[in-house]
């Protein structure tokens, strides 16, 4: 009890401090230098590790046989697709709110990395779909959700990309990207809500997964390792951007001179 | 008080704007008979195969022809700088956004509602779906015009607005339309379809209750004081 009595200011204070750091530019670009190879490691290491887990070792399906292996990239790729379009309105929304120019950046590079999920979703989907449903794209409605999830993104980008002033495609993208999240539930139901040929979420957070743990197990490592490969890829659009937009500061160009 | 007669002052003056230029509403109305002539051409005239197709028909049309005027919702007005005036005025944005949707609404969706009955007729839509098409219309327009309105809103300032609206909001159009055409399917083969009526409700419930918000806050971020 005393004991979280005299830490919990402290405790406060300390993460007051480093949620406001978040809104200085410079503090980001030198952090997160250090932070890349924590990304980046293990994000290889998982990836290697699930997929050739999951592609080599775990049993064969008793209904699908070996096709179902491409779920090791699929459904990783569709639940990434769907997280990054979430944050990308959350940042996005902090940007509207506060106005911190790191939130706008994460918001701006969101959008290119989580429609490239999408695009993998849709293929290795596709590429599964020919084998099993005889065809290469049907018409179902979580296909056509996650058809729909990419045409929001683009829309993102395009919009981003129309308006001049970054001020205000940052925050106009916001705006869209937030009434955008409102499709994400529609399109989490489709499959109940839809007569459909795909089946059902193959995971639930609050459910032990109906299959074993050496089938499973592989394809959390993949998720865990996507979302490392998209902290360290959108770290790196960042600094990027931060070199972009802060070139004439003096710190800049002394870190970059060195 | 004032804002109320701001709004109702907002809406007759959009609506008398919207009526001595009647093209305003005459062009979408051409436009959907027009999309809707081509299916027949296109496809088959044989009315086994129109009466499939045809709730699909009316309500992709009826999208596509509400779109059609959805770019105008605030062009002119932004134009001669009202808007602004308006964005300045004691209205608060999102009311301003709402006699907007109204306006759009009641000039372009409304005529359409109107005229589908024909239409559908024409497509050999069985008549037992009539009542239930134009109440998914009434439902559905409105929630478009609503959300089209944040499309419009963002894409105000831009000279490629045009073009780059219907990318924007055609996506956010898809739940509209899926719950739309599937109660005219479900009443043509005798299902109950109250449950999508229900859905459809409850978009343009909640349409009705953020979008003005939304559209306000992009109105003012588009006039660059956001």
């Amino acid at each position: 009890m005393s004991l979280a009595e005299t830490t919990s200011p402290n405790w406060k204070a300390r993460f007051k401090r480093w949620f406001h750091s978040w809104a200085s530019p410079k503090w980001f670009y030198e952090k997160s230098e250090r932070w890349l190879p924590w990304l980046s490691i293990p994000a290889m290491l998982l990836i290697l590790t699930g997929v050739v887990w999951g592609l080599v070792f775990a049993p064969e399906d008793y209904q699908q046989g070996n096709s179902f292996r491409i779920f090791y990239l699929h459904v990783p790729a569709a639940f990434l697709s769907q997280s990054i379009f979430m944050m990308m309105a959350i940042v996005g929304g902090i940007n509207l709110i506060w106005r911190i120019k790191l939130a706008d950046m994460a918001a701006k590079h969101c959008a290119p990395i989580g429609a490239s999920f999408a695009v993998l979703a849709l293929a290795t989907g596709a590429i599964w779909g020919k084998p099993t449903w005889g065809a290469w794209w049907v018409w179902d409605a979580r296909l056509t959700a996650m058809l729909i999830l990419l045409f929001l993104y683009l829309g993102v980008i395009a919009l981003y990309s129309a308006i001049d002033n970054r001020e205000t495609a940052g925050r106009s993208t916001a705006v869209l990207s937030l009434v955008g999240l409102v499709n994400i539930p529609i399109i989490k139901y489709s499959v109940e809500w839809w007569n459909t040929l795909h089946q059902p979420a193959t995971f639930k957070l609050t459910e032990k997964p109906a299959m074993p743990f050496e089938m499973w197990f592989p394809a959390l490592l993949v998720v865990l390792g996507f979302y490392l490969f998209f902290g360290w890829m959108l770290f790196k659009r960042m600094r990027a951007e931060v070199v972009e937009r802060e070139f004439k500061a003096k710190w800049l160009q002394e870190k970059l001179k060195s | 008080m004032a804002a109320d007669l701001g709004f109702s002052a907002l809406l007759k003056r959009d609506l008398k704007l919207a009526f001595r230029q009647k093209s305003d509403v005459i062009n979408p109305l051409m436009f959907f008979v027009m999309v809707i002539t081509l299916f027949p051409l296109g496809i088959s005239p044989d009315p086994d195969e129109l009466a499939v197709i045809a709730p699909g028909v009316v309500w992709v049309a009826a999208l596509l022809a509400s779109m059609l005027s959805m770019e105008n919702m605030f062009r002119s007005d932004f134009d001669d700088g009202s808007l602004e005036r308006m964005l300045v005025s004691p209205l608060p944005g999102f009311l301003i956004a709402l006699a907007k949707v109204i306006n759009h609404f009641l000039v372009t969706g409304l005529p359409l509602v109107i005229v589908s009955p024909v239409l559908a007729y024409m497509l050999n839509l069985p008549s037992k779906a009539y009542v239930v098409m134009m109440v998914t219309l009434l439902l559905g327009l409105p929630t478009l015009s609503l959300v089209g309105a944040i499309g419009s809103a963002l894409t105000v300032g831009l000279k490629r607005g045009a073009l780059l609206l219907p990318l924007l909001v055609i996506p956010l159009f898809i739940p509209v339309l899926i719950f739309g055409t599937g109660a005219v399917q479900g009443v043509i083969v005798d299902q109950p379809v109250s449950g999508q009526l229900s859905i459809l409700a409850a978009l343009l419930l909640f349409s009705l209750a953020s979008a003005p918000f939304a559209c306000a806050a992009s109105l003012k971020i588009s006039m660059g004081n956001g």
